[in-house]
């Protein structure tokens, strides 16, 4: 048997090496790179220490990407379990038209979020946006919404959210309704009041969903590249770039390959040890329950 | 039942407010498709003449069509390779628990937090080396390789559910690990299949970040490359734009629609350990 359990290893022999050609090769070869000065194409090129990563360390894009990268990620987060929790909530209630209200709220995760980044273009453009037009209605000026890179941030984060709010909302909905109704019944006969019932039966229970929630949404947040390339392709200036999307600029603009690599171990960095706290910090939540 | 009347007038609003921030996006993206290039109007109003025109120029210029069938030829050759080789590798993973392979479902899992554009540099050199750019094996090997971890977590959770007995029973009568696995333990698997295929589709058919620097060649564009190629040419005309945008999202809309339990269930396995 065991002769036979080593044999069937063999199966995920294909999948290691893709992982080894595509993924575990690029990482060590990004590493060298980073310490050269490579631009991207040529031959030859330096080796350069640790300036890429000296570099770094004064250089106020980098600063504001890694900055923005974090609002993207912890923001995104925040709100998306928010309103997910909020409209699971409220959907798990019955009444005529939830489904339909459901599918919709899910309905642009399946759109790619760079077209879902131009179809936003048509809101937030100064001339003639869909939101400039509301505005108008109030007598208020227009706004060239994304001109600024503070708001820019925020819009992206929102526009991240919303679009993918669906997914907090369908795991929140699985998740309420693996609880059992004869908690609250217990709760009724008690004479509990409906916030109690929620802080001490509802969300404890739903710690296992709030997890894998809060888990996907930060991994997704902190990775956020297509949307920011449709709707202000890191601009005005370098203000709502995402440590992706500068890695991008940086090895394709300015054909910088080496300090580009830097960066992107950087933001791998940031986004493993990230995530990492995060999961540890719910999991043991979990346990103490 | 004071009570529960109160929600009630409290829930409408709410569902108000939802209904007008999640029609808007899509309302606004017809009425602009609709107008003709010359109508300045509000986006928010449909044009006295509507036109059929900004479909024609995003058929004809965007080349919206070429990309679709590009893109459903990537994901349909990258999904079937990723249900079979992830279902593979999830077979020992989930079924010979030795130290070994424990190590490697934890590393295969920590592939997932990756951020794909974090090795850009090094990926992208490496595929020029290879000669993958500009062909669509380069793109199907990419996604293939950073949506494995999705598909492996899924295998292995469904396979782990399936009795261990079954496959003993099937050694017995004398079936090798290779005809185990294709007569016993593939034919159950229908439903977690269903939910691979479903979130990897959609990972495979909305990509931009692998795409944007494997298909450079406007020949082989996919969706994505084609609207944000119309979108930064055609900044005359975003009507032409908005239509492409509109013929884009179409199917995957109307798939959801008709699929929608599917989905939904894909979504809740991945998620939930």
């Amino acid at each position: 048997m065991k002769k036979r359990a080593r044999a069937m290893n063999v199966f995920y022999i294909p999948a290691i090496i893709l992982f080894s050609v595509f993924v575990i090769y690029p990482l060590c070869k990004g590493i060298f790179l980073s310490f050269t000065n490579w631009n991207g194409y040529s031959q030859t090129y330096k080796i350069v220490g640790i300036s890429n990563y000296t570099r770094m360390l004064t250089d106020n894009n980098v600063h504001r990407a890694f900055i923005n990268t974090i609002i993207y990620g912890v923001g995104s987060t925040i709100l998306q379990n928010l309103l997910g929790l909020g409209l699971a909530l409220l959907l798990n209630q019955k009444f005529h038209g939830r489904a339909v209200v459901r599918t919709l709220v899910y309905l642009p995760v399946m759109i790619a979020p760079l077209i879902m980044g131009y179809i936003m273009y048509f809101f937030f453009r100064f001339n003639n946006g869909a939101l400039n037009d509301v505005i108008a209605i109030f007598g208020r000026e227009a706004v060239d919404w994304l001109a600024d890179g503070n708001r820019g941030v925020t819009i992206l984060t929102l526009v991240n959210s919303l679009q993918f709010v669906g997914i907090s909302m369908v795991i929140y909905l699985a998740g309420l309704q693996g609880i059992p109704d004869m908690y609250y019944e217990a709760a009724a006969i008690d004479g509990v009041k409906a916030g109690q019932k929620f802080r001490y039966i509802t969300l404890p229970l739903l710690m296992p969903a709030i997890n894998s929630s809060v888990t996907i949404n930060l991994i997704g947040g902190l990775k956020l590249f297509d949307i920011i390339m449709a709707l202000t392709s890191g601009g005005p200036g370098y203000d709502t770039h995402s440590l992706s999307t500068l890695v991008n600029r940086t090895y394709f603009g300015s054909e910088n390959a080496g300090y580009a690599s830097a960066i992107g171990l950087v933001s791998f960095i940031l986004i493993m040890e990230l995530s990492n706290i995060v999961v540890k910090a719910m999991e043991k939540k979990e346990v103490d329950l | 039942m004071a009570e529960k009347k109160k929600s009630g007038l409290f829930r409408w609003p709410v569902i108000l407010v939802i209904l007008l921030v999640y029609c808007s996006p899509f309302y606004i993206l017809t009425a602009i498709s609709f107008k003709p290039a010359t109508d300045l109007s509000s986006c928010w109003k449909f044009s006295d003449s509507p036109t059929l025109e900004n479909f024609q120029t995003a058929i004809e210029q965007g080349g919206i069509f070429a990309a679709l069938l590009h893109t459903l030829l990537i994901t349909f050759v990258t999904v079937f390779l990723l249900v079979m080789v992830g279902s593979l590798a999830a077979y020992p993973l989930a079924r010979n628990r030795s130290k070994l392979n424990i190590i490697i479902k934890s590393f295969i899992l920590g592939i997932m937090m990756v951020p794909p554009l974090s090795i850009l540099v090094p990926l992208y050199s490496i595929l020029v080396d290879l000669g993958g750019i500009n062909q669509y094996w380069g793109i199907v090997m990419i996604l293939l390789t950073f949506e494995l971890p999705q598909a492996i977590f899924l295998y292995t959770n469904f396979i782990g559910s399936i009795p261990a007995a079954l496959d003993e029973a099937a050694a017995i009568d004398g079936c090798g690990p290779i005809r185990t696995f294709f007569y016993i333990i593939l034919p159950q698997m229908k439903s977690v299949t269903a939910s691979v295929i479903i979130l990897t589709g959609i990972h495979c058919w909305n990509d931009y970040q692998f795409s944007l620097y494997i298909l450079q060649s406007s020949k082989m564009r996919t969706v994505t490359l084609a609207i944000s190629s119309f979108f930064s040419q055609t900044t005359s005309n975003l009507n032409a734009a908005s239509a492409a945008a509109l013929l884009a999202i179409f199917p995957v809309c109307l798939c959801f629609l008709f699929l929608q339990k599917y989905f939904i269930k894909g979504m809740v396995d991945s998620a939930v350990k």
